[in-house]
């Protein structure tokens, strides 16, 4: 199955949603949107993850790429993480990166 | 103009092969390197006339491109290229050399075969432990490119003070693969994650892992000769593949190919609870064996410079296992540099201990060195200033250098001599109380200018019996590796305590236990730095096979359910380690002087015997006492009790008169191996004052430790 990436900017938040499965073939169209939302100069990256399926080492390089790129002062959160892409992301050490969050609701997390 | 405006030159291809764009290569660094728009690949070798580059897309048998490295880019005896549009992700790559095949002067080129990269980074084929690989595959351990963009934090080497070290010797597989460890993946760098707050609570505050560079769990596997359906397997892993690659078998997500990520998760999470990580590398030979051995990598890049070898062209076989690495070959020796400043830099290490070491100060005709360029290298290097160094100072060629192991002001040795005495004085041998004496303090009769610091104390290790074996098995029982109980050492300097192997006789199993307590006490109370061998704490057994180095099973797997059934002595254990951590009298850099120079009205360290102030160095002694004390901790730079330590190995309970505390201070009793839990030991700051302040028995085949405040 394929990627569909979608970038929103709301407030000073950049929304990414992952739909489908992040490997190495569609791990580049990832990273376009993290570039966009890096050039933005939000301060609050959220990461939409309730549909994404598979993620292969390329897309834990992008989540990489993704929290060097916005620098330590942004914060990232990953909503609704699959258990299969949980558990790559916990054995590789990248949840102590990043919030891991069931559902986003900005105003209970506080503004952006 | 700004350095801006200029508009970078070398990312741009000037060749082409077919679809490829390419350049002209930086040759150094070795390995393949990321750069923008693509992959400088860079190897070595000093006596092949060409070599080619193989591509293949991850996991395919036939390769998707071979590229030719151009005359134009070799320079010296190095050929580098960049190829650029590669996606790293999905890519596998390895080397064909062409040049000699004349094995008399050394030369076993074979342009047939493909060759793993030596600097790989990351290595595929085995990457689930045990999963059965094509055999008929003409690549079988796969070089891969990695990226170094691990989110480190604030994570860097602990550098924690080698004489405060409590090392704790384990095997990552073996750590967590037992069906009771409750673990979600089992056997892994992830599950050893899992079991971190398990090493809080002991106390260790090191870990050293058997070898986890990328190895061949196959190499050598056979069908176990006693269990159906079983095989036999590398298990421990000391044959190395690729030296820069972790273990992808060891990793839960090595079918991802993100072993990387998952070790460096490992240890900034050991960091973060406090525990160092030392790494046991075997530099002193490889996984292709002898003449009859797979080509993988160095013999075929370049056999006459990785491998010392006999004037017929064969290999010396100092390591034992069929081929020696020639370590003190200029190259060979950057390249053991660059492997270990790899793992320091990239993956945090905070030490390293070398097998076999002492062949690393061989010349590449195998002559001992006086002064070894590569350890000297080593022992100076800026990159590793602050790594723990650490020697198995002996080779299987009969080098045996514990004590005189070159060390550089640097070097710390695996002391054999101080397994073997502690181990004989347990079970009863005279004459010993002497070398006792110095293996307590730090084996000053053979670390005089290195101070205790330069001993690893420990009484067993993964090479041998286990603790619980140590003390309930007289002869190995290694039937179970298929070699006629030929294999493994036969001076064990064990005593089964009056039967051979399991028993229901409720006095042996206590004399056992009770000896197992004594031997840890007496490792925790002795200066320089002790290790412990994992599942000691909980009396772990190997059935009295003492060279497990095929078994993936439940000889070598830690049963979590000993924990339940030996708390006895994991509390033991946990007391005595907080009671070393609580005491820097017991953690000193430097030897004792046997003086009083602080004014403290004693000396440092005085002896004793079962009169105070009275050691029997006779021959026929079983019994010795010391005292420390607490004035002189550190140098004299801290101030801790004073501690008290009788040991008494004859069979029968002996009085000791004690040495008077200073004033206003009391002797409180922190163990006493003798005694039924829970009063066998305290934890520290909870013992109990003794009644009698003057004189007290120690049981037979016990130890007493006191601390005067």
């Amino acid at each position: 199955m394929a990627l569909e990436v979608t970038l929103e900017i709301v407030d000073q938040s950049a929304h990414i949603t992952l739909v489908g499965e992040l490997d190495a073939a569609s791990a580049p169209l990832f990273r376009t949107e993290i570039e966009a939302a890096a050039q933005a100069q939000v301060n609050r990256l959220v990461l939409f993850m309730q549909k994404l399926d598979f993620m292969a080492s390329a897309g834990l390089r992008v989540l990489a790429f993704a929290r060097q790129k916005m620098g330590g002062e942004v914060d990232i959160y990953m909503v609704g993480v699959q258990e299969s892409v949980l558990e790559t992301i916990t054995m590789t050490g990248f949840h102590h990166s990043v919030f891991l969050v069931d559902s986003y609701d900005a105003s209970q997390i506080g503004s952006a | 103009m700004s350095i801006d405006a200029l508009q970078r030159v070398d990312i741009h291809p000037t060749h082409t092969h077919g679809d490829f764009q390419l350049r002209p290569g930086r040759p150094i660094p070795f390995g393949a390197t990321l750069v923008p728009g693509g992959v400088n690949f860079s190897v070595y070798s000093s006596h092949a006339t060409a070599c080619t580059l193989v591509l293949f897309e991850k996991g395919q048998s036939e390769p998707m491109a071979e590229i030719p490295f151009p005359d134009a880019f070799r320079i010296g005896n190095v050929f580098a290229m960049v190829v650029f549009g590669l996606d790293s992700e999905t890519t596998e790559y390895g080397y064909r050399m062409e040049g000699p095949f004349d094995p008399v002067v050394g030369h076993r080129f074979d342009a047939e075969a493909i060759l793993l990269d030596p600097y790989a980074k990351a290595i595929g084929g085995r990457d689930v432990w045990g999963t059965p690989p094509n055999w008929n595959d003409r690549y079988r351990h796969r070089a891969r490119i990695i990226y170094d963009d691990f989110d480190w934090e604030s994570d860097h080497p602990l550098e924690i003070p080698i004489e405060d070290l409590v090392i704790y010797e384990m095997h990552v597989r073996g750590f967590t693969r037992h069906a009771s460890s409750g673990v979600k993946q089992p056997g892994t760098f992830a599950a050893m994650r899992e079991k971190i707050p398990y090493l809080k609570e002991l106390g260790v505050n090191c870990v050293e892992l058997l070898p986890i560079y990328e190895f061949d769990e196959f190499e050598h596997s056979r069908p176990h000769p006693e269990r159906e359906g079983e095989m036999l397997m590398n298990y421990w892993g000391y044959s190395t593949v690729g030296f820069f690659a972790p273990k992808a078998g060891y990793a839960a997500t090595g079918k991802y190919g993100m072993q990387v990520d998952e070790l460096k998760a490992l240890i900034k999470e050991l960091h973060q609870n406090g525990i160092e990580i030392i790494l046991d590398v075997v530099f002193n030979h490889t996984a292709e064996g002898n003449e009859h051995g797979p080509t993988i990598s160095f013999r075929g890049l370049d056999n006459k410079t990785y491998y010392m070898l006999t004037p017929e062209g064969y290999y010396f076989n100092f390591s034992g296992t069929g081929n020696t690495l020639n370590c003190n070959n200029p190259v060979v020796r950057n390249m053991v540099l660059d492997c270990l400043r790899y793992w320091a830099s990239e993956y945090h290490i905070d030490g390293f201990r070398f097998d076999l070491a002492a062949i690393l100060g061989r010349d590449p005709w195998g002559a001992p060195l006086a002064n070894p360029p590569l350890l000297e290298t080593l022992a100076f290097d800026p990159i590793l200033a602050k790594c723990k160094l650490i020697a198995e100072a002996w080779d299987a060629g009969g080098l045996y250098q514990v004590g005189s192991f070159p060390a550089y002001g640097r070097w710390a040795e695996w002391n054999g001599k101080y397994r073997d005495d502690i181990r004989r004085f347990l079970k009863g041998d005279t004459g010993l109380a002497g070398s006792m004496a110095q293996r307590l303090q730090g084996s000053p009769d053979l670390y005089a200018w290195r101070g205790p610091t330069a001993s690893i104390n420990f009484i067993t290790c993964h090479d041998g019996f286990t603790l619980a074996d140590l003390v309930s098995y007289n002869g190995k029982h290694n039937a179970a590796n298929g070699e006629n109980n030929n294999d493994g050492a036969n001076d064990n300097e064990s005593w089964n305590c009056g039967w051979e192997g399991p028993t229901d006789d409720p006095w042996i199993n206590g004399l056992r236990t009770r000896q197992m307590k004594n031997a840890l006490a007496m490792l925790l109370v002795s200066q320089g730095v002790p290790m412990l061998l994992m599942g000691d704490e909980v009396a772990r057994t190997q059935r009295g096979n003492n060279n497990t180095y095929c078994q993936d099973n439940e000889l070598n797997w830690l049963d979590w359910s000993l924990m339940e059934q030996n708390t006895e002595l994991l509390r033991f254990v946990q007391h005595c380690i907080a009671f070393r951590h609580a005491h820097p009298v017991l953690r000193n850099r430097d030897h004792y002087r046997n003086i009083d120079y602080v004014g403290s009205g004693y000396a440092d360290i005085t002896w004793h015997g079962t009169q105070a102030w009275n050691a029997d160095w006779s021959d026929g002694n079983r019994t010795l006492a010391f005292m420390l004390c607490g004035r002189h901790a550190k140098g004299g730079t801290v101030v801790d009790n004073y501690i008290y330590v009788a040991i008494n190995m004859h069979w029968d309970a002996l009085p000791f008169e004690m040495p008077m505390p200073p004033l206003g201070t009391q002797w409180h009793l922190f163990a006493n191996t003798s005694m039924p839990t829970p009063e066998d030991s305290y934890a520290p700051g909870s013992e109990p004052v003794l009644s009698d302040q003057r004189q007290c028995l120690v049981g037979g085949r016990s130890v007493v430790i006191l601390v005067g405040k």
